[in-house]
């Protein structure tokens, strides 16, 4: 049973901010809703007022260009994203990964801004945008502040976020030369979250050495969180299979992912090995002939 | 909780029903404006039996706020036929079997409208991804996918009203 509410709507997102400042953790930002009214009806979440920021024009806009990189407003569904031309040419993995998230009805009516700010530890947009040092543009009534999702998510459906701030703006840099990001989940049904999931960047330098890797595990612990030992592994080395090998076992040792009804602890730190040798692996192989 | 007014377009109608601001659209659908073709599933997203076309979108029904969907032109299984007479789809489902408990058929008719509307010539795989969403547990999907195909290929183009 979803508990009372006193719904409000805002006309812009500098209102929505206006009202999230009074309301603060009494309030909750609702835009597709396709996470929050689950755990709402679950009674997880029970807010007195809900701020809806669906149909809020400013915050629905996508843009490119080759010094800033890609930036989306919070409020820009999947759907928009997945069917992006744009997209597609610039990063071709955030389409791949669209279109495995959840369901067309989800990703027709749900957003990037939510997905984010829901900080589920399984979601699909966090690992893909993190690997390619993606970050958010947040905001509250006193001002906006730009964190890198690397220091986004703190802890399971925690995010560095006050209660005062909603994410107005979604940023991905421009892809570097020789560089390429792959993202897989293991799930049973495509379309369902991962039980765990892997994004690798691999960035090569002129002579064919890994310049820079960056490895983000989906579902393999509370949050969504970085491989670094396996990025140690990869960076600097004249990559092959044997350290493609090495890095999926520093993943595995380095992650901590809870057993549950899906999967074992231990069968998730067996996926993780064989996803991030995969990606890492699928990441060089594309980098190697991306200019 | 005070009701609050709420305009809904569902099927060229116009609507104005009072309602608890947490009412799903699903239950404006069903327990307001009492068109139940559109069923009421898992509730948690995962099902389909709930969706309707919202402004061309195939979305789920159980999992947005009806105030969301005020200003919106909302199509249920009911807006299908026309005059009495059947859409394609509808036309199609009866022809190749595709249901049979008929409780995932009104989700699977309105995903099928939407992905129909967006996609021209689909193959085969492109049907099974357009109803990813739904779930029937009669048939199998083969007579769904049949079906879709079968309007795609434009079998009922003198049914198109």
């Amino acid at each position: 049973m979803i508990s009372d509410f006193t719904y409000l709507k805002p006309g812009s997102a500098k209102e929505a901010l206006k009202m999230l400042a009074e309301h603060q953790d009494d309030g909750k930002i609702i835009c597709g809703g396709q996470s929050l009214l689950i755990i709402m009806r679950q009674g997880l979440v029970t807010p007195e007022y809900v701020i809806d920021i669906k149909k809020l024009k400013d915050l629905n806009y996508m843009t490119f260009d080759p010094k800033d990189g890609l930036k989306m407003g919070a409020t820009t569904t999947h759907r928009t994203i997945e069917k992006s031309a744009m997209v597609k040419e610039k990063y071709p993995v955030l389409v791949e990964m669209e279109e495995k998230l959840a369901s067309i009805q989800v990703r027709n009516w749900g957003t990037i801004g939510g997905n984010l700010a829901h900080a589920d530890a399984a979601g699909d947009p966090a690992p893909v945008l993190m690997s390619m040092g993606g970050s958010v543009k947040v905001a509250s009534a006193s001002g906006e502040r730009v964190i890198s999702l690397d220091d986004f998510y703190t802890d399971l459906f925690e995010t560095a976020m006050n209660h005062d701030e909603m994410i107005v703006e979604v940023i991905v840099p421009p892809r570097p030369a020789k560089s390429a990001t792959k993202y897989q989940k293991f799930n049973l049904l495509d379309s369902d979250q991962g039980i765990v999931a892997v994004a690798a960047t691999i960035t090569l330098n002129g002579g064919g050495v890994c310049k820079d890797a960056r490895i983000v595990l989906g579902n393999a612990a509370s949050t969504t969180i970085r491989a670094k030992e396996a990025e140690k592994v990869l960076i600097g080395a004249k990559l092959d299979d044997a350290v493609f090998q090495k890095a999926g076992e520093a993943a595995a040792a380095e992650c901590q992912p809870v057993a549950d009804i899906h999967a074992s602890e231990e069968y998730r730190r067996h996926l993780i090995s064989i996803l991030t040798k995969r990606m890492a692996k699928a990441a060089w192989e594309q980098a190697k002939i991306s200019g | 909780m005070e009701k609050q007014l709420l305009r809904l377009n569902v099927n060229d109608q116009n609507y104005e029903i009072y309602i608890n601001p947490k009412t799903l659209l699903v239950e404006a659908i069903r327990d307001h404006i009492e068109l139940t073709g559109t069923k009421r599933g898992c509730d948690t997203v995962s099902c389909g039996a709930c969706t309707v076309v919202v402004d061309d979108m195939a979305v789920k029904a159980c999992s947005v706020l009806a105030v969301q969907a005020e200003g919106t032109k909302i199509l249920t299984s009911e807006g299908l036929e026309v005059n009495g007479k059947l859409a394609p789809i509808q036309k199609a489902f009866l022809d190749e079997g595709a249901f049979q408990c008929g409780f995932c058929t009104s989700g699977m008719l309105m995903s099928s409208v939407a992905f129909l509307n967006e996609t021209k010539k689909p193959t085969e795989k492109e049907i099974r991804d357009g109803i990813e969403g739904n779930i029937c547990r009669c048939t199998g999907y083969n007579s769904i996918v049949r079906a879709i195909d079968s309007v795609a290929k434009g079998k009922y183009t003198e049914d198109k009203v």
